[in-house]
């Protein structure tokens, strides 16, 4: 936990929106620990609200950018990242921060998912792994755990899972890591060297939604998920490879993928100035 | 010097729209769309916009909506299949209320159907396409040079109130190459949307005003606000009270109905006298005009109204058309199996007789199977 600071002047009240309060997360859920670790992460890189666009798709997590005290855009079900890739090519002076779900990211987003890896325009994605559809009561995800319960797998989930680090290393992009909920200091270093990096960051968060998915699984409250979840993962240190093998359990944290490939942006850019020089051809 | 040029529609649609000041285009490939999505590929740079070509045609459309959101005139360009996948996106820009210009060159359908081949399929699918009450303008040239200019057009209506604009070509129109006198389009002074001025604690996103058309405000600006697709009460935040809920939505769709002399737009040609008039769009307005020239020759006092602004439908203008010439008899030639009709009859509630005429083979409608069909009906 190097050059981390616990106790430096961070107060999460200066980037939420105090009138959208109270917030509509249920008692428990990992959702809200995720969004204070990126506003420590947003405020550990000095980034004013003023430079900082959220934006999200449908879903649980898809309400977290209404509290945050930023241009903040909620959109489609699973388009954020589409969304965003408009935003950051139209505007390279904002930081855009991309807060999606498992379903979102990983089912009805998947494409848009591996193809922000692979072009590495310069944005965050926080994609919020709750191994469930938490608002619309319950539903399989792409990422919920096998023979897991839910309202569509009655007899317990017979789908493999995605590991979806292993997803976005493989797509291409330049910065993936994955942190649990319980690690709150270890997810705010991560989120911070993810928005830092300059190209496409891929963070998963290990989520817990207790509420249903912990309910119907017999999990326990949030502090013994919280646990289990920390207890089954494998801290990771980063040694310049790749290597994160297709397992749906026994995951590991930290930084996962770091890839030195130019951002998109800017070598669009470079191409347009390029051409620009070269009056009277085309 | 006069710039006096061979201009496919499809290459029209993208020179138009750049000299609207549209800087962003975000696409992807598909017939009979392509050349608009190449277009841009190759100008956009020369003046500093950006060109991307996106994993799908639901991306495109986001990408695009990101763009404006973010401050820029954006636009992409698509058909049929393409238009369908759209849709999603689309709807949430009639709602959260972002310009953007989408260009829709229609192929025979339904489904991959007949991509080569025109059509006049998706005149409803322009309008009624995505899910839930919503604005929108749809505008339909009937040459190269007008796809030119009702591209620009539509980038300006977009920006002056905040609506999505389509501008609905047939394929025929897309791939139909003529001279094009770039200099005898007028050129506009460059249009933008209103910005969001004043204080923040006084500034409210979607905020009722005179001319039902809120200011815009974009990141970095200090406004900070909530872009949702919710349905969201004027500070831009999701609410579900009825009353809030229903001024919210009244306003968006209505908002047009304010502004009709700024969009509105028709041609007539020979109206006057006409026993007879023809109402089409697109290559059937061509076909049509060849039709009324034929018919006239004969001595058949025949006219065409040609709706250039499709949706909202300039009905008051056809009624007004209808009621001074005293045409009995208006015919709808369009290539599909009778929609464009459907918006006749109810405009005209039985003031005039109203017959289709359509054509679904995937060829353009022909000025005989018109003036035919005019010389049956008037027996």
């Amino acid at each position: 936990m190097k050059d981390v600071d616990v106790l430096d002047d961070f107060d999460i009240e200066d980037y939420i929106r105090q009138d959208q309060m109270p917030h509509f997360l249920c008692p428990g859920c990992g959702h809200g620990i995720a969004l204070r670790a990126l506003m420590w992460a947003i405020h550990d890189l000095a980034i004013p609200k003023d430079k900082l666009a959220v934006v999200s798709g449908i879903g649980c997590s898809g309400r977290l950018s209404g509290y945050v005290d930023a241009s903040t855009f909620h959109t489609t079900h699973g388009r954020p990242l589409a969304f965003a890739t408009g935003l950051a090519l139209a505007r390279p002076d904002l930081h855009v921060i991309v807060i999606s779900g498992d379903g979102d990211c990983l089912a009805i987003g998947g494409n848009h998912m591996i193809h922000s890896c692979r072009r590495n325009l310069n944005m965050t994605c926080m994609m919020l792994n709750n191994e469930i559809y938490g608002m619309t009561g319950g539903q399989v995800s792409p990422t919920t755990s096998s023979d897991r319960f839910t309202t569509t797998t009655p007899a317990g989930n017979t789908e493999p899972v995605f590991d979806a680090c292993a997803l976005a290393a493989a797509a291409g992009a330049s910065f993936v890591g994955r942190e649990v909920t319980l690690q709150i200091l270890a997810l705010r270093e991560l989120l911070r060297d993810a928005i830092a990096n300059d190209g496409f960051s891929f963070v998963e968060v290990i989520s817990d939604c207790t509420e249903i998915y912990g309910r119907k699984n017999d999990l326990g409250a949030s502090p013994e998920m919280m646990m289990s979840q920390k207890s089954s993962m494998r801290p990771f240190a980063y040694r310049n490879t790749v290597d994160v093998p297709f397992r749906p359990t026994g995951l590991k944290t930290g930084v996962l993928a770091k890839t030195d490939r130019p951002e998109y942006g800017k070598a669009y850019r470079a191409m347009t100035e390029k051409l620009r020089g070269k009056k009277g051809r085309g | 010097m006069s710039q006096r040029i061979n201009l496919q529609g499809n290459h029209a649609c993208a020179l138009g729209a750049i000299r609207a000041g549209c800087r962003f285009f975000a696409g992807y490939p598909i017939t009979p769309s392509s050349e608009v999505a190449e277009s841009m590929a190759r100008e956009l740079p020369k003046v500093g916009g950006t060109f991307i070509q996106m994993e799908d045609e639901i991306a495109s459309m986001a990408a695009v909506i990101g763009a404006s959101m973010g401050g820029m005139k954006s636009m992409t360009a698509t058909s049929g299949p393409g238009f369908s996948l759209k849709q999603e996106n689309l709807g949430y820009a009639c709602g959260a209320e972002i310009p953007c210009v989408i260009v829709n060159v229609m192929r025979g359908g339904p489904s991959t159907g007949m991509p080569t081949r025109p059509s006049q399929g998706d005149i409803m699918q322009a309008r009624w396409g995505t899910h839930g009450d919503h604005p929108i303008i749809v505008l339909a040239p009937a040459s190269a040079a007008e796809a030119f200019s009702e591209t620009s057009r539509a980038v300006e209506l977009s920006e002056q109130l905040r609506v999505p604009v389509v501008v609905l070509l047939d394929e025929a129109i897309g791939h139909l190459v003529e001279t094009v006198d770039l200099d005898a389009i007028p050129e506009t002074p460059e249009v933008w949307r209103k910005w969001a001025e004043g204080p923040k604690q006084d500034y409210e996103p979607y905020a009722v005003t005179d001319d039902m058309v809120p200011p815009m405000s974009r990141p970095g600006d200090g406004y900070r606000t909530h872009t949702t697709g919710l349905t969201h009460a004027p500070n831009g935040f999701p609410t579900q009270n009825p009353a809030i809920a229903e001024a919210a939505l009244t306003r968006t769709t209505t908002k047009l109905d304010l502004h009709r002399e700024r969009y509105e737009s028709w041609r007539v040609r020979q109206c006057d006298d006409a026993d007879l008039l023809i109402v089409a769009i697109g290559i059937s307005a061509r076909a049509a005009q060849a039709a009324v020239d034929d018919l006239r020759a004969d001595g058949v006092k025949a006219g065409l109204f040609r709706p250039v602004t499709l949706w909202p439908f300039p009905e008051e203008a056809l009624r007004e058309v209808v009621a001074s010439s005293g045409a009995k008899t208006v015919l709808v030639p369009e290539m599909n199996q009778g929609q464009l009709v459907l918006e006749v009859e109810r405009v005209l509630k039985g003031s005039a007789g109203t017959v289709g005429l359509g054509r679904i083979d995937g060829e353009a409608i022909t000025p005989d199977q018109i003036a035919g069909k005019a010389r049956e009906i008037l027996g």
